[in-house]
């Protein structure tokens, strides 16, 4: 019997520390971009883009630049509470450039513990290290600000951070989800959609764990924090021409004169800073999405 | 009691707290999904008309000043449309099949009234606009008025 529970023993220890071994966060990068001179203004489109503002800033805030944190997310998982990421001492002006990459890119925090994909560093794991470090610059720019970041309302066994290991080792990837030839206008779209717009993280449905199924890309979603649905923009559902598109990104109206609410109001509005090129590149990758 | 006698209390029990529900819900079903077709409607009315100025801003639409005039002021008016027949207590989404009211509406009222406001100086402004590119930069900002009531007060899409 004492053998048994010795087998036991040496099992679990083994476990543990396989455990251990494969949920370990990523390596803080040496450097990123290097050679570049970072470019603080490209750092303010990329803001737009990847939408920072829509989850960080406080939540009845208009200042576009005062990250001070605090709105909350609520998912399947818990609610989840934007941080601080104002540059100061209850922000991120600590952080160094690799830390930084590794947040967006990985999604570890400087103390190596894994953050909550609530935080859609599945999306920004395609930004390029120049994108990251001319948003870093930018947003060194921006004012600090002194609310502390609010703990997440998260129960057992979420509580867990090390478990998001496993969950990144099957949804974690930099991978295309649209392939084939494609022109420079393309390849602009998918980095736009895929990566820093991350329209994935409302537009597609979720498995259990909560991870993206990219077998319906797109192709819409139960509202993870409320009533409703998120639609369907691929084309089996979206049946609006180009330059639709690029006029609802711009203005905010559909063909039919409705306007764009919720969420993606923010999104219109932050779209609507980007080069007319960058909405029309969107407009054409959701055109050529196959239909689901 | 004999055999028949708690299966009967428990019916009765139960119909008389449905019956005090009901009772206390307020508004009837019918009421509230009537307010909620009603209020498509206004918004299919301003839609309409924003289609108007929106169609001769994109020159979709040869310029008409009377039109113009017509579209604007009847935006307006549409916005003024008292709150007390439409935005009925119990009618928000979830509550209401189509409905997509969230309850912001009713616990700020003042800040849902205030978008109206402004939907109703965007529309005046564009009153009197001398030619397409003015219809064009008044239509961005009475877009921006739908944009953030849109933004706070309606749901996503059912």
């Amino acid at each position: 019997m004492r053998l048994i529970w010795k087998a036991i023993g040496i099992f679990a220890v083994l476990g543990a520390g396989l455990f251990w071994l494969i949920t370990r966060p990523a390596a803080l990068p040496d450097q990123v971009a290097i050679g570049h001179t970072a470019d603080a203004e490209n750092g303010a489109l990329v803001f737009a883009a990847a939408g920072c503002f829509s989850c960080h800033a406080a939540s009845d805030s208009a200042d576009k630049t005062v990250l001070a944190g605090g709105h909350a997310l609520k998912s399947d998982f818990g609610t989840f509470y934007a941080p601080n990421i104002s540059w100061g001492p209850f922000g991120i002006a600590e952080w160094s450039l690799p830390e930084f990459a590794r947040a967006l890119r990985d999604g570890v925090s400087p103390e190596g513990r894994h953050y909550y994909p609530a935080f859609p560093y599945t999306s920004y794991s395609r930004m390029t290290d120049e994108d990251v470090a001319d948003l870093y610059a930018y947003m060194a720019t921006l004012p600090a600000d002194p609310t502390p970041s609010r703990a997440h309302d998260v129960s057992f066994p979420f509580t867990v951070t090390r478990g998001i290991g496993i969950w990144k080792l099957a949804y974690l990837s930099d991978d295309p989800i649209l392939t084939g030839d494609m022109d420079e206008t393309l390849l602009r779209g998918r980095y736009l959609v895929e990566g820093l717009a991350h329209c994935t993280e409302c537009h597609t449905s979720r498995d259990a764990l909560g991870g993206i199924d990219t077998t319906r890309w797109l192709a819409g979603a139960p509202n993870q924090s409320g009533d409703g649905r998120i639609p369907d923009i691929t084309p089996a559902s979206l049946d609006w021409s180009v330059d639709d598109l690029v006029n609802y990104f711009t203005t905010g109206f559909t063909p039919d004169y409705d306007s764009v609410g919720g969420s993606m109001a923010a999104v219109v509005g932050n779209l609507g800073l980007l080069p007319e090129s960058d909405r029309t590149a969107i407009a054409l990758y959701l055109k050529v999405l196959p239909a689901r | 009691m004999t055999f028949f006698s708690r299966p009967i209390c428990i019916v009765a029990l139960g119909s008389a707290l449905a019956a005090t529900t009901a009772f206390a819900a307020g508004h009837s079903e019918k009421a509230v999904a009537d307010a909620v077709k009603a209020r498509h409607a206004q918004m299919q009315m301003v839609g309409y008309h924003t289609g108007v100025l929106g169609d001769i801003a994109k020159g979709e639409r040869p310029f008409d000043s009377a039109m113009v005039d017509a579209a604007a002021g009847n935006i307006a008016a549409l916005a003024k449309l008292e709150h007390a027949t439409l935005w009925l207590e119990g009618s928000e989404q979830g509550a209401v099949e189509g409905s997509r009211a969230k309850s912001e509406i009713w616990s700020d009222a003042a800040g849902f009234t205030a978008k109206f406001t402004d939907m109703q100086t965007a529309a005046l402004a564009l009153v009197g606009a001398a030619d397409q590119g003015a219809v064009g930069a008044g239509m961005g900002a009475l877009g921006e008025t739908c944009k953030a009531c849109h933004e706070t007060f309606r749901g996503p899409k059912n």
